[in-house]
């Protein structure tokens, strides 16, 4: 009872503390750095999903930032396309005060996390079939088949894309709030799959598929459910970061996308946590330090990435973690205490 | 039907190019199982210097201007489709000398010169020390040795860094960690082909005469894509033959086989592993070179990465590691590109590649000739 009340406090203090967080920063920072900022926090929840599918559970998809356009353009579709046909009817769907900001940003949130976990269904059952690089082809052609049907729906924008989109996310100054609130979100899920029973099974599946199947670990529910969770988290992603810029097109979620979340999670050492987090951050700063740099900057970054792969093969933080295990040592006494 | 043939030759032209680019791959793949992304960048690099050599290096004669140009042009070409080959080669070999290996092996203190190097490059351009031929040839000079002394003096000072990191290195036998650095490399050749070769588009002007031959029910064939058809297959001809008679090849299909038991019959698998390398990287950029001069699509420094994705499906589709899957896949690519390509969904022939995967992938996932391996516990 004591704990549930802990945790009860510790979530509200989270929201307050981050919500009052935003206010201050929104009105403190420089605009140049907040939007470095969000877009750290974006790249923070993409990497952390994906450390859910190929640091945690093993499986070698490359191809995250299809789900990342889904997610996006689904979220773009309900407050651009479908919203004004039916706020006629649903008045209270109006946008321009903030408690209808608010609920058509969580109705954009929800149907972009529903269709981006749809996606990954639909990807995570080859990969029952597909292993190695064979499933990490097969994502990042399912990512540029997304990339090139983007291109070719007229109704969507093709390449052109999608403009104008409401600034849901910014409004009442929670850009801040709503982002790093799925940063911690997914973080948190993260954490406590790996800490579960549940999670040791997905370990399983990434340390020995053969022999968690045979010690009766549902290995396809198992892969599925990675894919469809981390899908489900870039989907959110993509809705704030869609409803953050204003303006979304294709070519933001190419190749190079997928390319620069897997990196992220390589680089900060797969199955790490702390290291994807702190992955994203730099690789998403990085390229900003160096852009005094004009030109030269992008064959610095690309010499660095291979330096790093070559002289720390496991990644930044390999499979360690950075947290708080006094805390946790004493929670889990308390927890003893009390059973 | 003419039309249906029509697209039926232009397909069978681009899949042969696909098939040469998916031949690196592949072999590459067999040898080390990497994905080399940085192939499709050595491609372009094959095209580039297509391109100078075209306009800058060698004497080729406009055709214009004299009529009797057509023969010495045409063996010019020959030099540099060998010169490409040659260059590109080089590269790859390079590429897996500083990049690959060390992935294996771990760093050496030689390492430590290249990449003093390679981060010297973006410096040297920084600050403009190099200069066009153009603008004089002692400037040239002057430029080139400076990038020289600064770049070993960077490898210098690089050494104990090195030595202290590689003592300090655990080798990882992950797959994802090779395919992080291949597209680290990637990102590497594209990024500094944007320094070298500038952003600009670059085009290559009708070197070779071209000519259009009339052949059964009015279907036209263009003597460069005749050209193109047989430069590949003969290429072919030459790898199969390299692959099959001789010591190397034997040597690269044993290490395909297992390379832990290569290595104990005394193969030196770091050698072979150069030399697939370097018949991998010539076999590209005889593939850019022809792209470059003898169908004049525009060069940019980004070009090779979309012709060399989809030559990585190709090797895919025909099961990686397999040679005549390779060009069988890359034959199938074109192929499918030139009817999606000539039909009302043209927009989506670059969606054709990876749809085709995609099914291939789920109806064979050892690819169409590659042999299911049972996977032993």
């Amino acid at each position: 009872m004591r704990i549930l009340l802990l945790r009860v406090i510790a979530i509200l203090v989270t929201f307050i503390g981050l919500y009052m967080l935003s206010q201050f920063v929104t009105y403190q920072m420089d605009p140049y750095y907040f939007q470095v900022l969000i877009e750290c926090g974006v790249y923070i929840i993409l990497a952390v999903s994906l450390n859910l599918i190929n640091g945690i559970t093993g499986q070698f998809s490359i191809g995250h930032a299809g789900f990342f356009a889904v997610g996006a353009y689904v979220g773009a579709a309900w407050t651009l396309i479908w919203q004004p046909m039916v706020v006629g009817r649903y008045s209270f769907l109006q946008m321009g005060t903030l408690h209808g900001d608010i609920l058509n940003l969580l109705i954009a949130l929800l149907l972009g996390m529903v269709s981006a976990g749809m996606a990954g269904f639909m990807v995570g059952l080859p990969s029952l079939r597909l292993r190695g690089d064979y499933l990490a082809i097969a994502t990042l052609g399912f990512a540029e088949v997304i990339y090139v049907l983007l291109l070719n729906i007229n109704s969507i924008g093709g390449a052109r894309g999608l403009n104008g989109i409401p600034t849901l996310v910014s409004s009442g100054n929670l850009a801040l709030f709503w982002v790093f609130l799925f940063v911690i979100i997914s973080i948190a899920l993260s954490r406590n799959i790996m800490q579960s029973v549940r999670g040791l099974t997905w370990l399983s599946v990434r340390e020995d598929e053969i022999a968690a199947d045979a010690m009766g670990v549902d290995t396809t529910k198992v892969k599925v459910t990675a894919f469809v969770t981390g899908s489900v988290l870039a989907g959110a992603a993509g809705v704030l970061y869609a409803h953050f810029l204003t303006g979304i097109s294709p070519d933001m979620f190419n190749m190079n996308t997928s390319i620069l979340i897997t990196t992220m999670v390589v680089l900060g050492g797969s199955g790490s946590v702390t290291g994807s987090v702190i992955a994203a951050t730099l690789l998403i700063v990085l390229p900003e330090m160096l852009r005094f740099l004009k030109n030269d900057r992008m064959v610095i970054y690309s010499v660095i990435l291979i330096v790093m792969m070559l002289t720390r093969p496991q990644g930044i933080f390999g499979t360690k973690e950075i947290g708080f295990p006094k805390l946790r040592r004493k929670q889990s006494k308390t927890e003893g205490r009390s059973a | 039907m003419r039309i249906f043939i029509q697209q039926l030759i232009f397909g069978i032209q681009l899949g042969s190019l696909y098939a040469l680019i998916a031949l690196g791959y592949t072999m590459v793949y067999g040898v080390l199982r990497l994905i080399n992304f940085a192939h499709g960048d050595v491609y372009m690099v094959g095209a580039y210097i297509g391109f100078y050599a075209c306009t800058y290096w060698l004497p080729f004669q406009r055709l214009s201007a004299d009529p009797h140009a057509t023969i010495m042009n045409i063996i010019l070409a020959v030099v540099v489709l060998l010169l490409s080959m040659l260059l590109c080669g080089a590269l790859g070999v390079v590429i897996e000398r500083f990049a690959y290996r060390p992935l294996r092996n771990g760093l050496g203190i030689t390492d430590a010169h290249f990449w003093g190097f390679a981060i010297s490059l973006p410096v040297a351009f920084h600050f403009h020390l190099f200069h066009k031929l153009s603008d004089g040839f002692g400037e040239f000079l002057f430029g080139i040795v400076g990038y020289l002394m600064i770049g070993g003096i960077v490898g210098y000072a690089l050494r104990p860094v090195i030595r202290w990191i590689s003592l300090r290195t655990v080798l990882s036998p992950s797959r994802l960690n090779a395919l992080i650095t291949a597209i680290g490399v990637s990102l590497l050749l594209e990024n500094g082909g944007w320094l070298v070769f500038g952003p600009n588009p670059e085009f290559i002007g009708t070197m070779v005469p071209e000519r259009n031959f009339k052949i059964l029910g009015g279907v036209i064939i263009n003597s460069s894509q005749l050209a193109i058809l047989m430069i590949s297959l003969v290429l072919m001809l030459i790898l199969r033959h390299i692959v099959l008679h001789t010591r190397t090849g034997k040597a690269m299909r044993a290490i395909s086989h297992d390379i832990d038991a290569a290595k104990m019959m005394g193969i030196n698998t770091d050698q072979v592993i150069s030399v697939t390398f370097a018949i991998g990287g010539a076999l590209a950029g005889a593939g850019g070179m022809m792209v470059g001069v003898l169908t004049h699509v525009q060069i940019t420094p980004l070009f090779g990465l979309l012709p060399g994705i989809k030559a990585f499906v190709a090797a895919v589709i025909g099961g990686p590691g397999n040679i005549p899957g390779a060009v069988l896949g890359g034959i199938i690519m074109g192929v499918a590109e030139a009817f999606v390509g000539g039909s009302s969904l043209s927009t989506y022939r670059d969606a054709i590649a990876f749809a085709i995967l995609i099914i291939i992938l789920l109806v064979r996932p050892a690819g169409l000739l590659g042999r299911n391996a049972a996977e032993k516990v």
